[in-house]
């Protein structure tokens, strides 16, 4: 079933618009990710199906509801979750504290979502009562996923989590980001280490400017030899 | 050895009393204008006038309650009016958010155009204030004026020199310490303290995590408000209550604030103190002291004063100067400005 559908999205910051057509569906529990060039309108999709920019044309449903005209935090509310690029934690707040802002719509105990995202990410519980902006690169990123599953989100959207992080800790992550798909969690997510992303994706999409190029599943996409000769370097 | 703890006396008599005051009321002054800084992230000029129309609105109330004869003697009348003066303030500050700030929220106005609103603020609050009360000089306390007087001291200890702490003194350290340990326990404990830091530390995470920007910005004023009441009534009742002299407060509190860290609560503290006994220690005359220390019958000739009062803001210049060439986060890094 399709629980996230970014239908034809024509759109961009200014006059000039960067998606074109574009689409984007994700079926749930899956894992979805998005894939090309530098400039390929990747995170501006993502940004697209969040509200955070005006869409010329296209829709945005979610569980079969239109939210096209719904602002970010109203989308937080239906059920999304989003975890930014870059500046996605609370620095000079504690680790625990930034789990709390993650919960901060809900009005029900949090406690229990907080011991599945300290079981998911065993780190976070040793270092709750530290300043997050004190924490290693692949830490904060932990930090910031666990932030945004605090809603106990249906969708939760990934900006690039593995940008600036080691290889080491970027495989770790990717772990992570399955297990969090396996208990229910629908993920889409938009990454520049393609050939790993696409590894781990039931679904992938390869934009080029703005456009869908290819649209298949991630391990048909490392398959195919035109994608890879164009976008995973052979 | 009596020389010594006579020296002493001197120097908590001039400069460690009067100081700890002076940085109690500038730390208060300083903690509104950072947390304005940590949330709606402008320099607030309005903020010395904020604390002029608390302290003029507590000193209304305080007339009305001298006038049908409610006294809380030996303490002085005027703490019975805050409440009433705190309510004033955040009504009349609110009101100037309605009317000029959010009009530039709105618009996501850069940081200069809700400054330049603020320096009219400013300009109309002091106003305001001057057309109800007057520009002269009032008299805010009505309690008792010492809690140990010079000659008691000197009676009590036998020592040559007299300690005196007055009543203004002892409430202003009091009312500091109780506000800060309220302050850090509503920031740093609460969900809506929570929530404020959040949306200071990263005004779009803060967003997405589902935070209400209007509701931030409307408790940070009604915070800032209670502060500026509470300094303005604290410095009145130390000193006397005089418009002009909250206006000449903006340098020294700005200083504060920023030699700490904008945005930064704990540095708007650091930052009132360091400023205070700086000022109160550069204009101290030391030749009693030395005079003490020194050896027997020699007094030094001059007043060992290394800056005339005259002279005390240009102190919160030079170090607002320094701090903002050398370090310009401030000591606890807040944001550069």
């Amino acid at each position: 079933m399709t629980v996230l559908i970014g239908e034809a999205m024509t759109g961009g910051y200014g006059a000039a618009d960067i998606l074109h057509e574009c689409t984007i569906e994700i079926d749930e529990g899956e894992i979805a990710v998005v894939v090309g060039p530098n400039g390929a309108g990747k995170s501006t999709a993502m940004k697209a199906m969040f509200g955070m920019l005006d869409l010329r044309g296209g829709r945005v449903v979610l569980d079969g509801e239109d939210v096209t005209a719904l602002t970010p935090q109203a989308r937080v509310y239906k059920g999304m979750g989003f975890v930014p690029q870059t500046s996605n934690i609370f620095s000079t707040m504690t680790v625990e504290e930034n789990l709390e802002m993650g919960a901060f719509i809900r009005e029900d105990g949090i406690a229990e979502t907080m011991a599945e995202v300290f079981s998911l990410f065993p780190i976070l519980e040793e270092k709750r009562a530290q300043p997050a902006g004190e924490l290693s690169g692949g830490q904060r990123q932990q930090v910031a996923v666990g932030r945004a599953l605090m809603t106990r989100p249906k969708v939760l959207m990934l900006d690039e989590p593995t940008a600036g992080v080691s290889p080491i800790v970027m495989d770790e992550l990717f772990d992570r980001i399955i297990e969090i798909a396996r208990t229910g969690v629908t993920i889409l997510m938009v990454e520049q280490n393609a050939r790993q992303a696409l590894s781990i994706a039931d679904k992938g999409y390869v934009l080029v400017q703005g456009r869908n190029r290819y649209t298949d599943t991630g391990a048909a996409l490392l398959a195919n030899p035109d994608v890879r000769r164009s976008f995973l370097g052979g | 050895m009596t020389d010594v703890i006579n020296a002493f006396v001197i120097l908590a008599n001039f400069l460690i009393v009067p100081g700890l005051t002076y940085g109690c009321q500038l730390a208060l002054g300083a903690l509104g204008v950072t947390l304005v800084y940590g949330i709606l992230r402008f320099s607030n000029f309005a903020h010395g006038e904020a604390m002029s129309f608390g302290a003029m609105a507590s000193i209304l109330v305080m007339w009305w309650l001298q006038s049908v004869g409610i006294s809380i003697d030996p303490l002085p009348t005027v703490l019975l009016a805050l409440p009433i003066g705190i309510l004033a303030t955040v009504a009349f500050i609110l009101a100037t958010d309605r009317a000029v700030y959010r009009f530039y929220r709105e618009k996501k106005a850069p940081p200069v155009s809700f400054l330049i609103a603020s320096i009219g603020m400013m300009f109309i609050m002091g106003g305001f204030v001057r057309f109800i009360i007057g520009a002269g000089d009032q008299i805010v306390n009505d309690g008792t004026r010492f809690i140990i007087n010079a000659r008691e001291f000197k009676r009590m200890t036998g020592l040559d020199e007299g300690l005196a702490i007055k009543t203004s003194q002892a409430i202003t350290v009091v009312v500091t310490v109780a506000l800060v340990v309220a302050l850090f326990w509503f920031l740093n404990r609460t969900r809506t303290g929570k929530s404020m830091r959040a949306y200071s530390d990263n005004e779009d995470l803060a967003l997405l995590s589902g935070i209400n920007p209007e509701r931030v910005v409307m408790i940070t004023w009604i915070l800032t408000a209670a502060l500026a009441t509470i300094a303005g009534v604290l410095y009145g009742l130390d000193k006397s209550y005089k418009p002009f002299t909250y206006f000449q407060l903006l340098l020294p509190i700005f200083a504060s604030a920023i030699v700490g860290g904008l945005g930064n609560p704990l540095g708007a503290i650091a930052g009132g103190f360091l400023i205070a006994f700086s000022e109160v220690s550069v204009t101290f005359a030391y030749r009693k002291v030395l005079g003490y220390l020194g050896p027997q019958d020699w007094q030094p000739e001059g007043l060992i004063q290394l800056l005339s009062t005259d002279y005390k803001f240009a102190v919160s210049f030079v170090i607002l100067v320094l701090v903002l060439l050398f370090r310009p986060t401030g000591i606890f890094r807040g944001r550069s400005v």
